[in-house]
């Protein structure tokens, strides 16, 4: 699959966002007043800018609004709802713990369901698509909302909780990893059921394009570039997202440490978003004889 | 509403005939010339022209070599457009509800001024029948040429998709496939019709008819023993040189 830039800036920063305001509203750290306040903003622009970000790829964004229609059956308009019931509802409680020095604690509790189902639905984005096998596991809500958690804890400044919770997450992506690898061929989708020509997917190849061109199937579908690096990228993508991390939270606490640990998060989710992306394979590169 | 209804009255679609189809592209053309003067936003090219030309299509044509173990190999020319499935993907999928497979006929459409361009129904396609159009960034699929088969305007015989019409081989045919009565019900239990990819649970309404069975290679011509090579070994000089190079 193509990886779109805008796509991947919107998954790692809002992920990493809501995971913040999770934790900002149930009270860990429990802080108001100015320091407070840079705590929610931190959290309220990396999700409003992650969600920003994801309208960059849309053809028509002036229509957006329409998105929010379709909530019973589609899990992006799903989305649309659940991350502005979050906004609205952690808005409120930040209003309330920096300006007016008070816990609204049932709404903290609402905002954090919300932040959670919001990083639930767009991992569900990808999870239900059938036509990518390697998306389509219970592995890929399981990535999507740890990394939130364990992100949001980093940034919060939990490091009795972030260090259970990176390593955690390096475990699930290793194992997505593994799992995933085997997926497109497990699927039982080749290209003798794509045409039904044969029984035997040896007995058929593609013999010509129908173009000699490329065209939109192939640019979104069938994306190849750095594929060749996918073994080095993820050790990158792990050491950086949870080894560096896990190492400088478990020195004693300093704040450039934890800068540090962030920094390194960061980067290192960026490029394990990227590998999403890049690695999964949709069926309908059988057509064209590619994967 | 992008919720798939439950029955359709009709399943209209396409029967697509692969011993027939020569290959030649014609429904290609004349889909993208219908498609581009006539409803919703033209099919554009970029490029045309030029090093890299990309276009957006909503029929193309594969060729695939069938190379079976105990028969002679041979090539199929491969039409592909939407399948219109009654289980459809790329539906259920929208967030905007401009996506929907109608109550009458079982068409599946895109309302263009409704479509964000987001890609997903794209995405959520097996069979890689939705392109987004270049220029206009709308979700562009085949409409089964919905403003042809019901168009009191045009002689009867031209009220069948743009493809039909057009294929100088008879290989595609239009029509009721929820009516076992009709002639393309009938065609697809005759020949064995098929779906394609049909483990991804989309059940789709048109049909793919298998090439009919090939001569066998052992009987195909009675001097073909004649025609053997008789020169196994070499002679001669060259029998001195094979021998000698052998030796090297």
């Amino acid at each position: 699959m193509h990886p779109a830039p805008s796509v991947i800036i919107f998954t790692t920063l809002s992920g990493l966002g809501f995971g913040l305001l999770i934790f900002l509203c149930l009270g860990f750290p429990s802080v108001g007043g100015v320091i407070g306040f840079i705590f929610f903003a931190i959290g309220f622009g990396l999700a409003i800018g992650g969600l920003l970000s994801s309208t960059f790829h849309l053809g028509h964004p002036e229509r957006a609004i329409k998105a929010f229609s379709q909530w019973k059956s589609s899990w992006l308009s799903r989305e649309a709802w659940l991350s502005l019931f979050a906004l609205a509802l952690s808005g409120i409680y930040a209003l309330g713990r920096i300006f007016f020095d008070i816990e609204l604690k049932l709404i903290g509790l609402l905002s954090a369901f919300f932040c959670v189902a919001t990083v639930f639905a767009t991992s569900m984005i990808y999870a239900q698509l059938k036509t990518v096998p390697r998306w389509n596991s219970r592995l890929t809500p399981m990535a999507f909302l740890i990394f939130s958690i364990a992100g949001g804890a980093l940034l919060a400044g939990q490091v009795s909780l972030a260090l259970p919770l990176l390593a955690l997450a390096g475990v699930v992506q290793v194992t997505s990893w593994i799992l995933g690898d085997k997926a497109f061929d497990k699927s039982g989708t080749n290209l003798a059921t794509a045409t039904g020509l044969t029984a035997n997917p040896k007995e058929v190849r593609s013999f010509e394009a129908p173009h000699t061109g490329t065209n939109y199937l192939l640019q979104e579908f069938v994306y190849k570039v750095g594929r060749k690096h996918s073994a080095r990228l993820r050790i990158m993508g792990i050491i950086l997202a949870f080894g560096i991390p896990i190492i400088f939270l478990s020195i004693p606490f300093s704040h450039l440490m934890v800068l540090l640990a962030v920094i390194s998060h960061i980067a290192g989710i960026f490029i394990i978003r990227w590998l999403f992306f890049a690695q999964a394979e949709h069926v309908v590169g059988l057509y064209y004889g590619k994967r | 509403m992008t919720l798939l209804p439950e029955n359709t009255e009709k399943k209209l679609g396409l029967v697509i005939d692969l011993d027939t189809c020569v290959g030649c592209h014609a429904c290609v053309v004349s889909c993208k010339g219908w498609n581009t003067e006539n409803y919703g936003a033209p099919l554009s090219d970029e490029n045309a022209f030029g090093a890299k030309p990309v276009g957006s299509f909503l029929n193309r044509i594969h060729s695939y070599e069938v190379s079976p173990i105990d028969k002679p190999a041979h090539l199929v020319h491969f039409p592909k457009s939407c399948l219109h499935c009654e289980n459809a993907p790329c539906v259920t999928v929208c967030p905007t509800g401009a996506s929907y497979k109608r109550v009458e006929d079982g068409i599946v459409l895109v309302n263009e001024t409704d479509c964000i361009g987001c890609g997903l129904c794209a995405w959520a396609c097996p069979y890689g029948a939705r392109e987004m159009d270049p220029v206009e960034k709308v979700m562009k699929k085949c409409t089964l040429c919905v403003d042809r088969i019901y168009n009191d305007n045009l002689p009867e015989e031209d009220q069948v998709p743009s493809c039909v019409r057009t294929c100088p081989a008879g290989a595609r045919h239009f029509g009721d496939l929820g009516d076992p009565n009709s002639d393309v019900s009938k065609l697809v239990e005759e020949r064995g019709g098929t779906d394609l990819m049909p483990e991804q649970g989309t059940m789709p309404v048109n049909k793919y008819l298998p090439p009919r069975p090939k001569n066998q290679m052992d009987d195909t011509d009675i001097l073909a023993p004649y025609l053997e090579p008789v020169a196994d070994e070499p002679d001669g000089f060259f029998k001195w040189l094979d021998k000698t190079l052998d030796r090297i």
